[in-house]
């Protein structure tokens, strides 16, 4: 065929459309909507029937009879897959066992960590319980405010017997300030900036307090015992005075002509814990206990003249 | 739908429903499990037109909806729209295609999931939508693209494919 030919018989078409008549093609396209449209309209009756409040709704009776005649199907399947639902079950944990031990493992390390910062902070909290209790009590001097501060500085060596406390200057806190907890005396404060003060303890091989033996009123002076090291004795306790093991001793808080000591009277020190005598020593040797543990203070009082200004 | 094809379509939703609500749904991998019953549902839409998937989508929902005790009609309503989804496609644009399972079971699956989720949130169920769309929809949606050809392949075996295509707009050519 000429080339020319086919292109003008192709240009040459005319398209009529088909005389409208019922076509099947519309039947159907109604039949599908009719029949999505009832089964979508179907469920939503289903669901606003099944979600009424109550438990004997329209179709609980529906849904009760049809679930009963499931049931025996579902056991019956149940029953099959159980031994591979196990077999899949066992697989699934052998493949996350080695995550979950990771997990585990880092769970307890965490609540482990918790375990002790709650024992620490429950520690702590007994610990100012006790210096609150202390502050309100009896056995608190006379004149003195207390300025509470916590430990934020320990010991640094076996030569150092001294701690670093959270309260200076700024709180009103001055060189020779006694320092105490609820058990007892602890020391003095020997430096001060605006925010910190340096203790000395009574551990300290410098450091020294008037003290009485509170049964027999013996006076003497605690001093760190050598060779020891949270160990005091009580010195220049004359001969004829009658320490007994187990005596409170506290400190004198003398006043002579003017002068006074540092630490007011009356603060528990320690407990004695042994008495000897020597011929050639001309005092006791009175070994005491101090009640207070240099190893674990948290927090301490610091007392400072009622009425200094800060 | 022939007298044939019929009982096993019913035959293979029925069975369909009960594993997935005994087995399938407790195949949870990285947070999601496969929806089988979904799968042959739109498999059943793709081979034998818009109309049985949608009739057997509400047919299998109806089947869950009893054996979970859920609220009745809501699996109904997002299988038989599936269903219809499926069959449509399969009778349009996705006739002949050798990738139409895998497209009509990837996009029904999102779809079905995206549907159901804001059925849920509006029906008053608490559906979180991170837990709902990431953690259970990615999963479960590989995991039906893994199960599509396999499924389609199963149901053509079962149930056959429709034959009688549906007639395009007819014109008269006059030269």
């Amino acid at each position: 065929m000429p080339r020319n030919r086919a292109r003008s018989a192709a240009l040459g078409v005319t398209v009529r459309r088909v005389p409208t008549t019922q076509h099947p093609r519309t039947t159907r396209a109604v039949r599908r909507r009719l029949v999505v449209g009832s089964l979508v309209l179907l469920a939503l009756v289903l669901i606003t029937l099944s979600f009424r409040p109550g438990s004997d709704g329209p179709l609980t009776g529906f849904q009760s009879a049809g679930s009963t005649a499931l049931r025996p199907f579902a056991v019956g399947l149940e029953r099959v897959a159980q031994p591979f639902r196990d077999a899949y079950d066992w697989v699934d944990s052998l493949l996350g066992a080695r995550s979950d031990a990771e997990e585990l493992r880092a769970e307890v390390r965490e609540l482990r960590q918790r375990a002790i910062q709650n024992e620490f902070a429950g520690q702590e909290n007994a610990y100012l319980r006790r210096l609150l209790r202390y502050l309100d009590g009896p056995r608190f001097p006379d004149d003195f405010d207390a300025v509470a501060a916590e430990v934020i500085g320990r010991p640094a060596g076996a030569f150092t017997q001294a701690i670093v406390i959270a309260a200076g200057s700024r709180e009103g806190v001055r060189v020779n300030d006694p320092v105490v907890t609820a058990d007892g005396l602890v020391g003095l404060v020997t430096r001060v900036s605006s925010h910190t003060a340096r203790i000395q303890l009574l551990t300290d091989q410098e450091a020294a307090v008037s003290a009485v033996d509170v049964r027999t009123g013996a006076p003497g002076i605690v001093r760190h015992a050598r060779g020891t090291r949270e160990t005091l004795v009580l010195d220049r306790v004359r001969k004829l005075e009658v320490i007994e093991v187990g005596d409170e001793v506290v400190t004198a808080g003398w006043r002579a002509s003017g002068f006074s000591s540092l630490y007011p009277k009356g603060i528990l020190i320690g407990e004695v814990t042994s008495v000897g005598q020597t011929d050639t020593d001309l005092y006791q040797q009175v070994q005491v206990d101090p009640y207070v543990d240099f190893g674990s203070l948290d927090a301490v009082l610091v007392l400072v003249p009622a009425g200094r200004s800060r | 739908m022939s007298a044939v094809a019929a009982p096993r379509a019913s035959a293979l939703i029925f069975v369909a429903a009960l594993l997935q609500t005994a087995i399938v749904s407790s195949l949870v991998l990285a947070g999601g499990a496969p929806d089988l019953l979904l799968v042959v549902v739109v498999c059943l839409g793709l081979l034998r037109g818009s109309v049985p998937g949608a009739i057997f989508g509400f047919a299998g929902g109806l089947v869950v909806d009893l054996l979970t005790l859920d609220t009745l009609g809501v699996t109904s309503l997002v299988l038989t729209l599936a269903g219809f989804c499926a069959g449509r496609y399969g009778e349009t644009t996705g006739r002949g295609s050798r990738l139409a399972p895998l497209v009509a079971v990837g996009v029904i699956t999102v779809l079905a999931g995206l549907f159901g989720f804001t059925l849920h949130y509006l029906l008053g169920e608490a559906v979180v939508a991170r837990d709902a769309l990431f953690t259970a929809l990615a999963p479960a949606l590989v995991m039906n693209l893994v199960l599509a050809y396999p499924v389609h392949a199963l149901v053509r075996a079962a149930v056959g494919e429709r034959t009688t295509l549906e007639p395009s707009a007819e014109v008269e050519v006059v030269v």
